[in-house]
């Protein structure tokens, strides 16, 4: 059953994350630093922070165990795998029915139950810290993605990601009550997991207000570098699912392999825009204290809960 | 050979148990035989009660009398595809705690290893036998085996006063559970006289006296199950049993609760109504959340995972009631993927919590500490005990590929495929029921993230951590087997669907085995491949591969280098390993956020203290909220039924002649 044309769609679409991760979130620093009115750090900037990485010494702390230099590759796997998952260029992708959208969520739990285990395993405050920030974060941002990808699948009756897809590309031009608070409840949580403003700060070493610094402080060197990376096809993951979510027309379908060729621009634009909207929140909010963070999540998540209501009430 | 049946089989494995407990009395203080001899034996009875429990899936009910008990009531057992089920999950832990239970008990740990020997197999036995009831005569009798054994287990180190106190509560709410099943059972047989599970098939009861029996089973299995707002035994009586004796409890004696429910509600009782569902939703749903987020603040680890078994059984009510509900509107389909589910997460959450239990027995043996806060560090010293802890807590945090994810999954499913239940304000719920299992999911991860961490990570808090050593060879087989279960119970769920198959069809008369069938052997397919699969294998395969073509890529473009150097401590020379998150600390923010679940009571240094002192402690809400007015209430009762016990004979003669006389002014009206 699996194609050839959808096995080069798989293969590319992986090639794809892997590789333009690092350019989005340039894009989306440089957007950044437009906006702040600062001279922008060069569009590549990312990769050549990863090649330094990858050619430096790690340094491991006397007594880190393994686990600890085990979470880079497990955590990079599992967003490697999530990016394969989420259908971005075609909807036909072998690896789709693998693992479905609850799947999805428990990859990226996986990922995250990893990196805090990891930063636990050094035992210094800041990585404890770190870790217990990240799973306050996770379970209410867990829950709250689960629920928008829940109302998604509500109205296209299928929680595989390109079936999803492909009946929302398919269906009129109108907005499902559901799906718009759905859309808002999403943009909070991707938000939060992917430790922006006002959640967390990914330009900052302030240890009162940081979670994903704390978490990977202990790392260096090539760790450092792949959890770096699989930040970016973290962000890159939740961009691609909001736009298949949200904004899924250009996407090539099964019977059309030429029609990713179509798909890659339209792609690139989305993105594009994408990042400079995520540059644009992160400039007009400011940082939230930490305590302010659950109250955030939990409006996401009840959020997310009325839009699967709203579809039980409606039927849209 | 030919002549022996699946239930001969079974028998001689009782058998087999109650023997080896005999010997156990004969030999009553030679550890070493016990250990070494007894319980690997026990052991290899388990094994083989896998294999032929699930070999006698595929085979017609069996019945069979035997001549035991008392005159003109025989024993009558039956082995059907629900008993047969059970007893494969016995099976599976009965040989991982056994096996453990080799390397674990030594000498001095209050009761004779021979007499815990004894009571351990008793207790297999009646678990065992209760499965294969067909009468409530036997099911009572070995209920109460089963709890005696139990408790008498809980009490091991009966020195202590703590540890008989649990027991006691143990045995009380169990008690008063039985009494529960007692009348339900009496319910149940319609006045005919005839206690067989025959009869009680036979008979349709109306609906309100249907109704009571169902929710008097409902309370005394859940007494057993620990369901809200019976739980409370279940925080005191894990941490006082030794180890492998909480493993059991937690994964199987807990499970005999579900058995009960699952027997009563679909096979014994004909009918089932909505709000029955509801209402065993609601309970599980409550208890789940409850559970888990009061497990996030314990600090003694078996504490911990105590208040998650609550968790779970409340996920495995929750997918009973939902049954319930799907069945009562007779949507058939719908409630065979609940109950798959609901059976799934009872063999997970054997497999991982038993895990779970027997490596914080190791740690407590190797350290002497169960408070999380003079823990630390052990992955270095206690390999086996922490890697194979870690398989079984990212099971139990219901992460893929392992096997708490499958019945999460397919809990879910069901969920989110109810095409609108005729009821309106159901159909409003069930997005806020789907939001709180994934709550609860989430926060079980919380918790495991918690519990594995601050025991096996970070730099031991105390200085003794660093002569710990890691599980013998005993303790590291019964772990290596229980972690296997949780890998192979999360990779190859289609595999065990045709058995689940078989459960389903008993219960409800329908299964989710044909369209898993058409999903082929690799996916998972509940419904129609449309709509959902997962396959799990597949994406194990994929995430390892990814994860190794990193490794390679990387040594292989770049280098493998790396030196050790002390942690960063920002600039602050004194760090110490006290300045690692303590439980209480990574407990702090769901203290805060659930402030109404528990009741709290802090002690906040002032500035001027010399010797500043900062205290909290939680504490369940249902001992005051529930039972502390029991208590009071009971007692005001016993002070008043006091006032007529005087200990003179006169009186009570007196009162006697009393009684007569009124009796007689009754009778001549």
């Amino acid at each position: 059953m699996i194609t050839l044309s959808g096995f080069f769609a798989q293969l590319l679409e992986i090639v794809l994350a892997l590789a333009a991760a690092p350019l989005l979130t340039g894009w989306v620093n440089q957007c950044r630093a437009w906006l702040q009115n600062r001279s922008a750090p060069s569009l590549f900037q990312p990769y050549r922070m990863l090649r330094k990485l990858f050619y430096k010494d790690s340094i491991l702390a006397d007594h880190a165990s393994p686990l600890f230099r085990m979470a880079p590759y497990i955590v990079f796997g599992c967003m490697t795998l999530a990016c394969a998952i989420i259908p971005t260029l075609s909807t036909d992708l072998p690896l789709s029915p693998a693992a479905d959208a609850i799947a999805l969520v428990g990859l990226l739990a996986l990922a995250r139950v990893f990196i805090a285990l990891a930063a636990m395993d050094v035992g210094t405050a800041f990585g404890s810290m770190g870790a217990r920030r990240e799973m306050l974060v996770g379970f209410l941002a867990e829950p709250a993605l689960l629920m928008v990808l829940f109302s998604a699948s509500l109205i296209t009756k299928s929680t595989l990601l390109p079936s999803i897809v492909a009946s929302l590309v398919h269906r009129e031009l109108t907005i499902f009550p559901s799906l718009a608070f759905a859309g808002v409840a999403f943009a909070m949580v991707s938000l939060a997991e992917n430790g922006r403003v006002p959640v967390d700060n990914p330009a900052t070493h302030l240890e009162l207000t940081m979670i994903h610094e704390a978490l990977i402080l202990e790392y260096s060197g090539r760790h450092l570098a792949l959890l770096e990376w699989a930040a970016s096809l973290k962000l890159f993951a939740y961009s691609c699912m909001g736009i298949a979510l949200f904004l899924p027309w250009g996407i090539a379908e099964a019977d059309h392999p030429l029609a990713m060729l179509l798909a890659a621009p339209i792609l690139v634009l989305k993105l594009a825009v994408g990042g400079a909207l995520l540059a644009l929140v992160e400039m007009s909010s400011a940082k939230m204290r930490i305590f302010r963070v659950p109250e955030f999540l939990t409006s996401a998540f009840l959020l997310a809960v009325i839009g699967m209501l709203v579809h039980f009430l409606l039927g849209a | 050979m030919a002549s022996l049946t699946f239930m001969d089989g079974i028998l001689l494995i009782v058998a087999g148990w109650l023997l080896i407990g005999a010997c156990g009395l004969l030999v009553m203080r030679r550890t070493t035989f016990v250990a070494h001899v007894l319980f690997p034996l026990g052991a290899l009875l388990g094994i083989i009660l896998v294999i032929v429990s699930l070999a006698s899936m595929f085979a017609a009910p069996h019945t069979a009398v035997l001549p035991l008990g008392l005159p003109g009531l025989p024993f009558h057992l039956r082995l059907d595809t629900l008993a047969s089920y059970f007893l494969f999950v016995l099976g599976i832990v009965s040989t991982g705690v056994s096996i453990f239970s080799a390397g674990y008990f030594r000498q001095g740990e209050g009761t004779p290893p021979g007499l815990m020997c004894l009571e351990y197999h008793v207790c297999l036995a009646s678990m065992a036998l209760l499965l294969l009831a067909d009468d409530a005569y036997v099911f009572m009798v070995t209920w109460e085996t089963m709890t005696l054994a139990a408790t008498l287990l809980v009490i091991a180190n009966h020195r202590i006063p703590e540890v008989r106190r649990a027991g006691f509560l143990y045995m009380l709410i169990s008690h008063v559970g039985a009494l529960g099943l007692l009348l339900c059972f009496g319910l149940l047989q319609a006045n005919t006289g005839d206690y067989t599970f025959a009869n009680m098939r036979a008979q349709n009861l109306d609906l309100f006296w249907g109704s009571i029996a169902f929710f008097l089973a409902l309370f005394g299995f859940g007494a057993k199950a620990g369901i809200l707002p019976l739980h409370v035994w279940l925080p005191e009586a894990h941490p006082a049993a030794p180890s492998p004796i909480s493993a059991l409890m937690s994964a199987f004696v807990l499970k005999t609760g579900v058995y009960g429910v699952l027997r009563v509600s679909f096979d014994l009782l004909h009918m089932q109504v909505w709000w029955w569902g509801g209402i065993t939703l609601a309970i599980g749903l409550a208890s789940a959340l409850f559970g888990v987020v009061l497990s996030t603040v314990q600090t003694d680890m078996k504490r911990l995972l105590a208040y998650s078994s609550i968790e779970n059984i409340g996920l495995i009510f929750s997918g009973i009631g939902l049954t319930i509900l799907f069945r009562a509107y007779g949507m058939t389909a719908l409630a065979a993927l609940s109950l798959t589910a609901t059976l799934y997460h009872v063999v997970s959450h054997a497999c991982f919590k038993s895990l779970l239990f027997l490596g914080t027995g190791t740690v407590l043996h190797a350290t002497g500490e169960r408070n999380l806060g003079h823990l630390g560090g052990l992955m270095r010293f206690m390999p086996w005990t922490a890697w194979t802890a870690l398989v079984g807590a990212l099971a139990a945090a219901g992460l893929p590929p392992f096997a708490g994810f499958v019945s999460e999954w397919l809990l879910l499913q069901s969920f989110l495929f109810t095409p609108g239940l005729p009821n309106s304000f159901l159909n409003m719920l069930v997005p806020i029921v789907a939001a709180l299992i994934a709550l609860v999911g989430a926060l079980a991860g919380y918790v495991m993230v918690k519990f594995f961490a601050i025991i096996f990570l970070g730099q031991p808090r105390e200085q003794k951590l660093n002569n710990a050593h890691d599980a013998d060879n005993w303790e590291k087989a019964g772990f290596v087997w229980l972690a296997a279960a949780c890998v192979v119970l999360g990779l190859f769920p289609v595999q065990m669907m045709p058995v689940l198959d078989r459960v389903t069809h008993l219960l409800i008369g329908q299964g989710i085995g044909a369209a898993v069938a058409a999903g082929g052997s690799l996916l998972l397919v509940p419904i129609t491949p449309e709509r959902a699969s997962y396959a799990p294998f597949v994406f194990a395969l994929v995430l390892l591969a990814c994860c190794l073509l990193a490794f390679v890529l990387v040594r292989r473009l770049f280098h493998g280098r790396f030196r050790r150097s002390v942690p960063w401590g920002c600039g602050y020379p004194f760090q110490s390993a006290r300045m690692q998150d303590s439980a209480e600390g990574f407990g702090q923010p769901i203290r805060e956020i659930f402030g109404p679940f528990f009741r709290m009571t802090r002690e906040l240094p002032s500035a001027f203290d010399k010797t500043p002192r900062y205290k909290v402690t939680v504490e369940d809400p249902f001992w005051t909220l529930v039972y502390r007015p029991i208590v009071a209430l009971t007692e005001r009762i016993a002070r008043l039924a006091g006032l007529l016990q005087h200990g003179r004979i006169a009186l009570y003669l007196l009162y006697s002649f009393l009684t007569l006389l009124t009796l007689l002014l009754v009778v001549m009206q």
